[in-house]
């Protein structure tokens, strides 16, 4: 089973997203969140030193899945990789999903115990199912 | 060689930077309005006044390295924007490179902002000439390096090093965005100072006047940003 982690600009965003897709998620997977900074929640702006913390707090063996909104997020999440120690970066993916759905994919995937790769296969994929199909 | 820059003053340099950011937060958010989201002066300010803190919590700290990485540190955990990762990994990577310990020569001090900017260029993949921070830190560098070449001394190769990032801050008016969110508005960007250009500029300006000046103070500022 392979954990989870939402990045987010917005504490509140990343919290939001982390019970969509907690709730798609047995209680296997793994899943923690780092929205914000560290230093002050109300902050828009992403933290590699957080996002080092929530990767340690669902580490699985199995390896970890990082998904983020915009922007600065992908080199925050970067800084936190480099971090790791070097056996469990290699664990670690940074996902391009988009992510809200990339999320609720991801969460239900690793709950079917599928690995990491597939996990982010299936997430990446999301950004590729219409939502609305317009004039029908 | 000349003296070395000790650790005093490298923490000379780092008060003197927070503050001119601090000073500064205005017209840095001005920037950031035009061509970004209007935050950059708020991240900074918010990363400066935690930066302070920890240069007082700090004050024993006798390890150059040591002390690049816990303003490092801080400033990953409290800029948030593009800036905090920048910065963080400026100073991290400057953190990596050879020192005395307390002190370092005209060489190491060249070779400490050398490896922040490989560092900050790996990190942000941005070149030159794409309107971001780079434009200021990479001429400055390359400015460094010409003049210790030359075998001049730390003063001239700092204040060298302050106006080639002065000339490539004002670089920035011209050129359009390629990276950062100014990028989104292409070729509107033109006409407008780069945000993250202009406080990396700081840098520059406080570093010339701090870590060249031996005694108590030193506070020759040329407002020219
Ligand atoms: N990829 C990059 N490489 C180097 N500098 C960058 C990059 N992206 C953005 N910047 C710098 O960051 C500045 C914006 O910082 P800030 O406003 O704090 O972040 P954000 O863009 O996330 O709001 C820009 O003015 C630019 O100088
Ligand atoms: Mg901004």
């Amino acid at each position: 089973m392979i954990g989870l982690v939402i990045v987010s600009h917005s504490a509140k965003l990343a919290q939001g997203v982390y019970e969509l897709a907690a709730q798609m998620a047995g209680d296997q997977v793994g899943i923690s969140q780092a929205g914000g900074l560290a230093d002050d929640c109300e902050a828009l702006g992403t933290d590699a030193q957080k996002i080092l913390s929530a990767i340690e707090e669902v580490w699985r063996q199995d390896g970890v899945l990082v998904l983020m909104d915009v922007g600065s997020a992908v080199m925050s999440a970067e800084m936190a990789l480099e971090m790791l120690p070097e056996e469990r970066r290699q664990k670690c993916l940074l996902s391009n999903a988009p992510l809200v759905e990339g999320a609720i994919v991801a969460a239900l995937h690793a709950g079917l115990g599928e690995p990491l790769q597939a996990v982010n296969a299936a997430a990446e994929s999301a950004l590729s199912v219409p939502k609305y199909c317009r004039g029908q | 060689m000349g003296r070395e820059i000790t650790i005093f003053q490298f923490r000379r340099w780092l008060l003197a930077y927070a503050a001119r950011i601090i000073e500064n937060e205005s017209h840095l958010t001005e920037l950031d309005t035009a061509i970004g989201d209007a935050d950059h002066g708020v991240n900074m300010r918010r990363g400066m006044e935690k930066l302070q803190e920890r240069l007082q919590e700090d004050a024993q700290t006798e390890d150059i390295g040591t002390f690049l990485r816990s303003v490092a540190m801080t400033l990953i955990s409290a800029v948030g924007g593009a800036a905090g990762p920048l910065y963080g990994t400026f100073f991290l990577r400057a953190a990596t490179s050879p020192t005395n310990g307390r002190s370092v020569d005209l060489i190491q001090l060249t070779q400490m902002f050398r490896y922040g900017l490989d560092g900050l260029q790996q990190r942000g993949k941005a070149q030159a000439d794409d309107k971001t921070m780079i434009d200021t830190i990479q001429p400055a560098v390359e400015a460094m390096e010409a003049a210790l070449a030359a075998r001049q001394s730390a003063a001239v190769v700092l204040a060298a090093a302050r106006q080639a990032a002065h000339l490539g801050m004002k670089h920035t008016i011209e050129i359009e965005a390629k990276k950062g969110r100014a990028s989104y508005l292409g070729p509107h960007s033109i006409g407008h100072q780069d945000p993250g250009a202009t406080s990396a500029y700081f840098l520059f300006e406080t570093a010339a006047e701090a870590l060249t000046t031996f005694n108590s103070s030193g506070n020759s500022s040329e407002r020219a940003a």
